[in-house]
């Protein structure tokens, strides 16, 4: 069950190379906590998803590079061979010279059509060498101009050429200030044109990572190199191996799986994760954790809206069950109770078995259209992931991240009645009819998800 | 590494184009001790993309400035045409150079994607300031004689005495720290081409007033350094902008920060949250910031920053410029000598004023909107 990457800008690469990093450092660790036995099934089912086999023995991570400009590929490129693990194919990647200069237009209108061909012929090779293809997780950024505008025109591509495979997109979501002037603008054409082209959208905050960095990694001088580790963290944590039937050595499970219990409907792709516990090195070695008490606060960050396990509301709490609810989602209150389409939590550590997520099971989570019975699920493995020798993660479709799409729709918005910058787009065949499209589709969006 | 061309025109701008050339050769043996001819020597060592271009020369120069902008529109239209222009200060010594700005604004109006003025008395106010320092005299304020954004030393040519070398070593160091991202690596990249798209929001309104920070960094490894805040504070101080601009005072409509050095996404986002109170920002570009962070600093220093403002304070350099243009024209002083150019006309300079003058009424109509509440705008309603 093998997924190809495809790491688009330099946002996309920097942190596709922090992924495949902390996969193999993971699989390669001696603190797995279980047999050797199991570790073996384990390693060799996390090499078959995200690498293939060198004849020297090197792993390469199956991925495809895209961007355009070449500094942040090269450095990517060298690196992951520095580090004697792993490395990336030779002819894996595509590059240009020029950049999109932040430009959704540009990359979506004009490097896409210009660089279809070999873009997707590289891809192809890659998917080729896969002996059983599961789908594709495209890493990219939707405030800069080639992983947003070409990151969407691939994925529409990809759709195309690849209708039966699943694909997921890992959107990073930019701070709320201060990186990319046209991030608004650019954010919302990628959603909404990934709305329609990809399976399922899990977002990652900048915002939220940098709070984990600074409160509780302690982490001083907050670099981008720490945000992209604490997602690549995340994402580790998601994608490594569980067991796919209960108490088995058996690591079949198609992690893309994930897509189709959380996705029941296409209107709801939206999808996020929460991990317990984050912290330090320093501080890891002095904390001891139970299941009991880590799937509390998991279930009360997810039903309080918590980014992270530190500063979560208690005082919100599920309905009642048999009544509705207090008040339908008012994107003004702050104190909401967040409710959930679905969630997955994944269970990584000692005596997992004992683990007991009847918490995430109550109806008054969820909205009526699905069973708790179909609208949660739990995958499990006794392999301890990455020194935690209990963690879990949590994916969510649910109104998490209603809030932060209603306030870029909103900038987006107050900048487009003044027509600021849009002369920049136009010029590479983005019409005022274009954003208007994409401001009705995510307006509708907001809409759904408030009136859960 | 996205390449780029630089086009040196006239005298003024072919001296600030060899400083360049020497400080950027200095840069990057800094980095590249070997000599080898590798990526981010390309970006620049093969073609360059930022021109230089001097306003108030003589006429032919004025002219040939602006054709130059034309023509690169015609040839290469999907190319940005970067320009960075010397403004005359009041006490310039060509007597029609109000007439040769005016002129050569025109095009620069139509045909450059992004202008950086800068004018002299401003370059001359920090080479003053920055002499202050170093001949105080004071224990323990020697300067490392590598880091003034004034001097050339250890770059390859010899160091001359001539007066307006110091002030051609600043823009030089200007166009060093603005193509410092596309030619060496950092965690947050930005290219010239962004520079256009992020700080352009309306086509006419493309002057970017610019400010460089550091100065100069102190030997004495006993006094701390200044903290790196401070870097951040003065970038907004109107003693450190190339034009004579108060960008504080008036309003943004974008500013970029691009970074060098040991500098993280953290700091950087600390001093805006610091610094933004302070600056009064456009009704629909109030997070108008656009960042960037490089590894490499400058040669000498530990981190630099360049600040690009599109901010309504170019608007008096702009009217002074009308206000000296139209007292020679009124009186028709020297205009003969342009008339006699075949293809020049006095509808050259009707319409290059006129040209003028919309730009300036652009400004004001801004700047009316200053202390008026934001408002959110009512959002596309959806039936549910």
């Amino acid at each position: 069950m093998s997924i190809v990457t495809v790491q688009l800008g330099q946002c996309g690469n920097q942190i596709g190379f922090e992924v495949f990093d902390a996969l193999l450092s993971d699989s390669h660790s001696s603190q797995g906590l279980c047999s050797m036995r199991e570790n073996e099934a384990y390693q060799a089912s996390c090499k078959e998803r995200f690498f293939s086999e060198e004849e020297n023995g090197v792993p390469i991570a199956r991925a495809v590079l895209v961007d355009m400009e070449p500094k942040v590929i090269n450095q990517m490129l060298s690196k992951a061979a520095q580090s004697g693990q792993w490395k990336y194919g030779q002819h894996a990647c595509f590059c240009q010279k020029q950049g999109s200069g932040n430009n959704w237009a540009y990359g979506y209108s004009v490097h896409g059509p210009r660089h279809e061909e070999s873009i997707m012929n590289i891809i192809r090779k890659e998917v080729e060498k896969c002996d059983s293809f599961s789908g594709f997780f495209i890493i990219m950024s939707m405030a800069g101009g080639t992983g947003s505008g070409l990151g969407a025109f691939v994925t529409q591509n990809l759709e195309d050429q690849y209708s039966n495979s699943l694909k997921m997109n890992q959107i990073i979501w930019p701070y709320g200030t201060g990186e990319v002037i046209v991030q608004n603008y650019n954010s919302i054409l990628t959603l909404s044109h990934l709305y329609r082209s990809s399976d399922a959208l899990l977002l990652h905050e900048n915002d939220a990572i940098h709070k984990i960095c600074a409160k509780l990694m302690n982490i001083k001088q907050i670099s981008f190199s720490d945000i992209n580790q604490v997602l690549a963290h995340q994402l580790g944590s998601v994608f490594q191996p569980t067991y796919s039937a209960e108490s088995s050595f058996h690591y079949r499970r198609n992690p893309l799986d994930l897509m189709e219990h959380l996705v029941p409907h296409p209107e709801f792709k939206m999808l996020s994760v929460r991990n317990i516990p984050h912290m330090s090195e320093n501080s890891l070695a002095y904390t001891t954790f139970t299941w009991a008490g880590l799937l509390k606060h998991l279930r009360q960050m997810l039903i309080s809206n918590a980014k992270m396990e530190e500063g979560i509301d208690r005082h919100v709490w599920p309905p009642l069950s048999g009544l509705p609810p207090l008040s339908k989602m008012s994107l003004n209150k702050d104190l909401h109770f967040n409710t959930s389409i679905a969630n997955l939590v994944i269970l990584r550590g000692k005596d997992v078995q004992s683990a007991d997520v009847e918490g995430f099971k109550d109806p008054a989570l969820y909205t009526s259209w699905l069973k708790p019975v179909n609208a949660f699920n739990v995958w499990k493995t006794q392999r301890a992931f990455s020194k935690y020798e209990k963690s879990a993660v949590l994916v969510s479709n649910s109104q998490f991240l209603v809030k932060p799409l209603d306030m870029i729709v909103g900038k987006a918005w107050n900048m487009f009645a003044s027509k600021a910058y849009i002369h920049q787009y136009t010029k590479f065949g983005i019409e005022e009819e274009d954003f208007l499209d994409s401001f009705t589709s995510l307006e509708q969006v907001v809409a759904s998800y408030c009136n859960l | 590494m996205t390449q780029s061309v630089v086009v040196q025109v006239g005298q003024c701008g072919n001296q600030i184009g060899c400083c360049f050339w020497d400080l950027a050769l200095r840069e990057h043996a800094a980095v590249n001790q070997k000599g080898i001819y590798d990526e981010a020597i390309s970006s620049f060592f093969r073609n360059v993309d930022t021109r230089v271009v001097g306003d108030g020369g003589s006429i032919s120069k004025g002219k040939i400035c602006s054709l130059k902008a034309r023509v690169l529109e015609d040839e290469f239209p999907e190319v940005y045409r970067f320009v960075t222009s010397i403004y005359p200060s009041g006490e310039d010594d060509v007597i029609t150079s109000p007439y040769n700005s005016i002129l050569a604004m025109k095009e620069l109006n139509e045909h450059a994607d992004c202008v950086l003025p800068i004018d002299n008395q401003s370059l001359f106010d920090i080479i003053s300031k920055i002499d202050l320092m170093v001949n105080s005299g004071k224990l323990g304020t020697t300067v490392k004689p590598k880091s003034l954004v004034t001097s050339s030393s250890g770059a390859l040519k010899k160091q001359h005495k001539k007066p307006f070398d110091a002030m051609n070593n600043i823009v030089a160091n200007l166009l060093l720290n603005l193509t410092s991202s596309a030619r060496f690596e950092g965690s947050l990249n930005m290219d010239l081409n962004e520079i256009s798209m992020n700080l352009v929001p309306f086509p006419q309104l493309h002057y970017l007033v610019s400010s460089l920070t550091p100065l100069y960094t102190l030997t004495d490894v006993n006094i701390p350094p200044r903290r790196l805040d401070q870097m951040f504070s003065d970038a907004f101080s109107k003693d450190h902008q190339l034009l004579r601009a108060d960008p504080k005072h008036s309003l943004y409509l974008a500013c970029a920060l691009m970074v060098r050095g040991n500098v993280q996404i953290s700091d950087l986002r600390r001093n805006i949250e610091r610094l933004k109170p302070s600056l009064q920002f456009v009704s629909w570009n109030q997070e108008g910031w656009k960042t960037s962070l490089c590894s490499v600093p400058p040669v000498g220093h530990s981190h630099s920053l360049l600040a690009l403002a599109n901010n309504t304070c170019v608007k008096p350099t702009f009217m002074e410029l009308k206000e000296r243009f139209m007292r020679l024209y009124k009186k028709k002083a020297h205009l003969h000598h342009y008339l006699q150019v075949e293809g020049m006309e006095e509808s050259c300079f009707t319409e290059a004023v006129s040209s003028l003058s919309a730009l300036i009424q652009e400004y004001d109509q801004l700047d009316a909107t200053k202390n008026m509440p934001v408002q959110d705008l009512p959002r596309l309603s959806i039936a549910m």
